[in-house]
């Protein structure tokens, strides 16, 4: 079974605009960071690194891309620096020591299943051990006090979705206007495009998409 | 060039221009030892304009925030990453049945506070809802009549120039609006539908962002990033409004300065605040204290300034500060359209149903909510889709490839006051040594009954419009109560003015005043209760009576 994403925007990319109205000069140096000063691991230890690199390729996979947006690194610099998110779930260690409990946890569930790596697993084995994460259908030891379905919801996916959808390359597969200052938009009913915005790729692809 | 996150902007006898990259307005300053009028504890929708008007009736008033003094233009990207940095991120321990999720989702930490990335909602309250108990049969009654507060609506309206429709469809009729609606996008027709065929009405959303130029700031130019940063200053935040004003008349603002407690001298009196700033612990004497810190940081401060005499906290004798922690519930349903909504163009919400706010007939619970057309940022819209369904992989990915056909119904739904709703303080202490607050949330009976009413509501509403594979997500949003205003001592913790039943020198005057919170966003409320209790201050010092 091999995975494929349909875009319903293949001939727009958001980086055209980077010297249009659309892009002011603050948004242009945030997004040129982003694309090029992709941090080192600091944080996570080597077997925390292979394991959370391959959750986040599970979460967002990215077959089609020969250079995948890089989100692991970015979770790794945050929690480095020690921002926090403004939340600290009272039923959840500190955020740091949640993600290094957690990512000792998905390795120890692996091993507990498969005797094997969760980062050396087949796909169809590492989604199922994430949704059984999600469904607090967990075994390894390593869980005591962890809720799994807590940290996989609100830690983990909310971390890899916030990183994947920041980048450039997420905003144009969605077909999103992306940065808009100075220069906004004018057309505001349905079906209007101003002549800055994505071309949506129609019908043949859309139509699959849109269960009716 | 200066970094506004670590390096004072406001100093040296000048502040920020918020208007013009890089420059400067003057800014009177006043020493640590100079007793002034009142120090406020915040700027944001409470502290900012209390300050504004506090020193236009003449006071000598210092303003401190814990945050940066951004200028619009210069420091915000169009990015939903790097403007993180105008939320409170710190570490709220978030416990209870249905924990609150903090940061982004509802605190700001900027001089102008949360209205800096608030989505310019600007509606009034039902005239009920302030007399509750007496008139519908639950929650409590405030100590104001709702007819002065919505003379201060009128006020804040103007002060803001809000951007409102014509004739308001629900409530007692109202003035024209400062300046007209804006066009409304397709996210916002998509709720137009849905209420025509449910045989509801529908207004255009009065909204905190010009719809023409005013003075240096331009026209909304519909680029829907106001929950992150308005860059163009077409948003009316505190920032670009009161802010200004206060400096003109002569206020001064602290900019990184974060207060930790409130002094007491042995009369009863406070006599001044301790505060941090640029790695220094300093103190500034005041006649008057007032805290505007929002309905987490008000109590935490009041705790933490515990005293011998006082050791439950400040202005602590009822033990209800901190108690009735209330926030709206949020709860939404999503759809996808046949139409290209594109739902980023323009300010979040620009359509709303204020229905279930008026009528009373028909309902199983008590208390009521408005419901909005949505449009949030790709980043913002999946974190609640994942945390919410678990969704993830390939499924998510390409779900969020309808991005641009999806269409959303989000309420502002009326929460209970309940004293186990609670904010205290834990062991854990933040790197200046302030213990952490630890809150506890869970929704009542009455306010599940609330949301389930609305999400099957939104759900017919949807598919009317002709939206399907309709998704529900549960969240809160704003923050309110945890100092309540009342009548007596007894069961409150200040009067209609915000002034402290305990120590008649220290006044609150922010969202955690609220007795109850009804059905709508609260900004104009805390907006008409700040200009309300500046007025009351300048009549009590008339009167002799400070
Ligand atoms: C994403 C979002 C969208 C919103 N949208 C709307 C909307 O559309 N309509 C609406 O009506 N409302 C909206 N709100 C809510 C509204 O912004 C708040 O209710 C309102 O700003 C609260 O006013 P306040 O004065 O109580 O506190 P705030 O405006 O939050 O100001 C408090 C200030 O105090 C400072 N502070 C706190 N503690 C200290 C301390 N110890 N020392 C120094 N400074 C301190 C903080 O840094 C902050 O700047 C929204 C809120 C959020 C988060
Ligand atoms: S849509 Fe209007 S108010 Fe919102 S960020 Fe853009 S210009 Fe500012």
């Amino acid at each position: 079974m091999s995975e494929q994403f349909t875009n319903l925007y293949p001939e727009y990319d958001v980086l055209d605009k980077w010297e249009t109205p659309s892009w002011n000069e603050v948004t242009r140096s945030v997004v040129q960071k982003r694309l090029h000063e992709i941090p080192e691991r600091r944080f996570f230890n080597e077997q925390q690194w292979l394991t959370l690199t391959a959750v986040c390729d599970r979460i967002i996979p990215q077959p089609e891309r020969s250079q995948p947006v890089p989100i692991a690194p970015w979770i790794d610099a945050r929690l480095f620096k020690g921002q926090g998110t403004g939340t600290r779930y009272a039923s959840l260690p500190p955020e740091q020591e949640s993600w290094r409990r957690g990512m000792d946890a998905i390795e120890a569930e692996a091993q507990h299943r498969y005797r094997r790596s969760f980062h050396r697993l087949d796909r169809v084995e590492q989604d199922r051990l994430l949704r059984s994460m999600d469904n607090n259908e967990v075994e390894a030891a390593a869980w005591q006090d962890l809720p799994s379905k807590s940290f996989f919801r609100h830690v983990v996916l909310r971390a890899v979705v916030e990183i994947y959808y920041a980048h450039p390359a997420a905003w144009s597969e969605i077909g999103f206007g992306g940065p808009a200052s100075p220069r906004g938009y004018v057309r505001l009913d349905a079906n209007r495009r101003d002549q800055w915005e994505a071309i949506e790729q129609k019908p043949a692809a859309a139509q699959r998409l849109y269960p009716k | 060039m200066s970094n506004p996150e670590t390096d004072l902007r406001a100093t040296n006898g000048r502040a920020p221009d918020v208007f013009r990259r890089g420059a400067w307005v003057p800014m009177r300053e006043y020493s640590d030892d100079e007793e002034v009028d009142f120090a406020v504890v915040g700027t944001g929708a409470g502290g900012g304009t209390l300050a504004a008007r506090l020193a236009e009736h003449g006071f000598k008033v210092v303003a401190l925030d814990a945050g940066p003094f951004w200028r619009p233009l210069e420091d915000f990207a169009s990015d939903e990453k790097e403007q993180n940095k105008l939320y409170w991120l710190q570490d709220r321990i978030s416990g209870g049945q249905h924990p609150i999720e903090f940061g982004a989702n509802n605190s700001g930490r900027s001089v102008g506070g949360s209205t800096v990335h608030f989505q310019m909602v600007a509606l009034r309250w039902r005239p009920e809802w302030f007399a509750a108990r007496s008139k519908l049969g639950y929650g409590r009654d405030w100590p104001i009549d709702w007819r002065e507060i919505w003379r201060y609506y009128a006020e804040a309206e103007d002060a803001l120039k809000i951007s409102g429709p014509i004739s308001y469809p629900w409530g007692p009729p109202r003035g024209r609006y400062p300046y007209r609606a804006h066009e409304i996008n397709a996210a916002g027709l998509v709720l137009a539908k849905g209420a025509e065929a449910l045989g509801v009405k529908w207004a255009a959303v009065p909204l905190s962002t010009l719809s023409a130029p005013r003075g240096k700031a331009p026209p909304c130019v519909y680029r829907g990033f106001c929950k992150v940063g308005c860059s163009t200053n077409a948003k009316q935040s505190v920032l670009n409004t009161f802010i200004p004003r206060a400096l003109a008349a002569g206020a001064e603002i602290r900019d990184l300065a974060t207060v930790s407690q409130i002094e007491m001298g042995s009369g009863g009196r406070a006599t001044g605040l301790v505060y941090h700033r640029q790695g220094q612990w300093r103190r500034q004497r005041a006649r008057h204290v007032v805290v505007s810190g929002y309905a987490i940081e008000t109590p935490r401060l009041l705790l933490n300034s515990a005293t011998a005499q006082q050791p439950q906290g400040l202005a602590n004798s009822s033990g209800m500060v901190g108690k009735c922690l209330m926030t709206h519930a949020n709860h939404a349903v999503w759809g996808v359209m046949e139409d290209e909504i594109r739902w980023y163009k323009g300010p979040p919400s620009m359509t709303v149903c204020e229905h279930w706010n008026y009528e009373d007939r028909g309902k199983d619970f008590h208390g009521g909510y408005a419901f909005m057309s949505q449009g949030p940022l790709p980043a913002d819209h999946a974190k609640a889709l994942v945390s919410n369904t678990g969704m993830f992989g390939m499924q998510l990915r390409q779900h969020m490839a309808l991005y641009n056909h999806m269409a959303g119904l989000k309420i502002v739904g009326e929460v209970e006051p309940h004293e186990n709703n609670r904010i205290e303080l834990s062991d854990q202490t933040d790197e200046l040594g302030i213990p952490l607050p630890r809150i506890t949330f869970s929704f009542s009976e009455n306010d599940q009954r609330l949301y389930k009413h609305s999400l099957q509501f939104m759900r017919r509403a949807l598919e009317s419009a002709g939206a399907s594979n309709l998704i529900e997500t549960a969240s809160t949003a704003h923050l309110m109560g945890t100092c309540r205003m009342g009548t007596s001592a007894s069961d409150s913790v200040t009067n209609a003015d915000g002034r402290t039943w305990d120590i008649p020198n220290l006044w609150i005057c922010d969202g955690s005043l609220f007795p109850t919170c009804g059905g709508v966003n609260p900004s104009m409320t805390i907006y008409a209760l700040a200009l309300r209790a500046a007025d009351r201050i300048k009549a009590l010092a008339g009167r002799g009576e400070l």
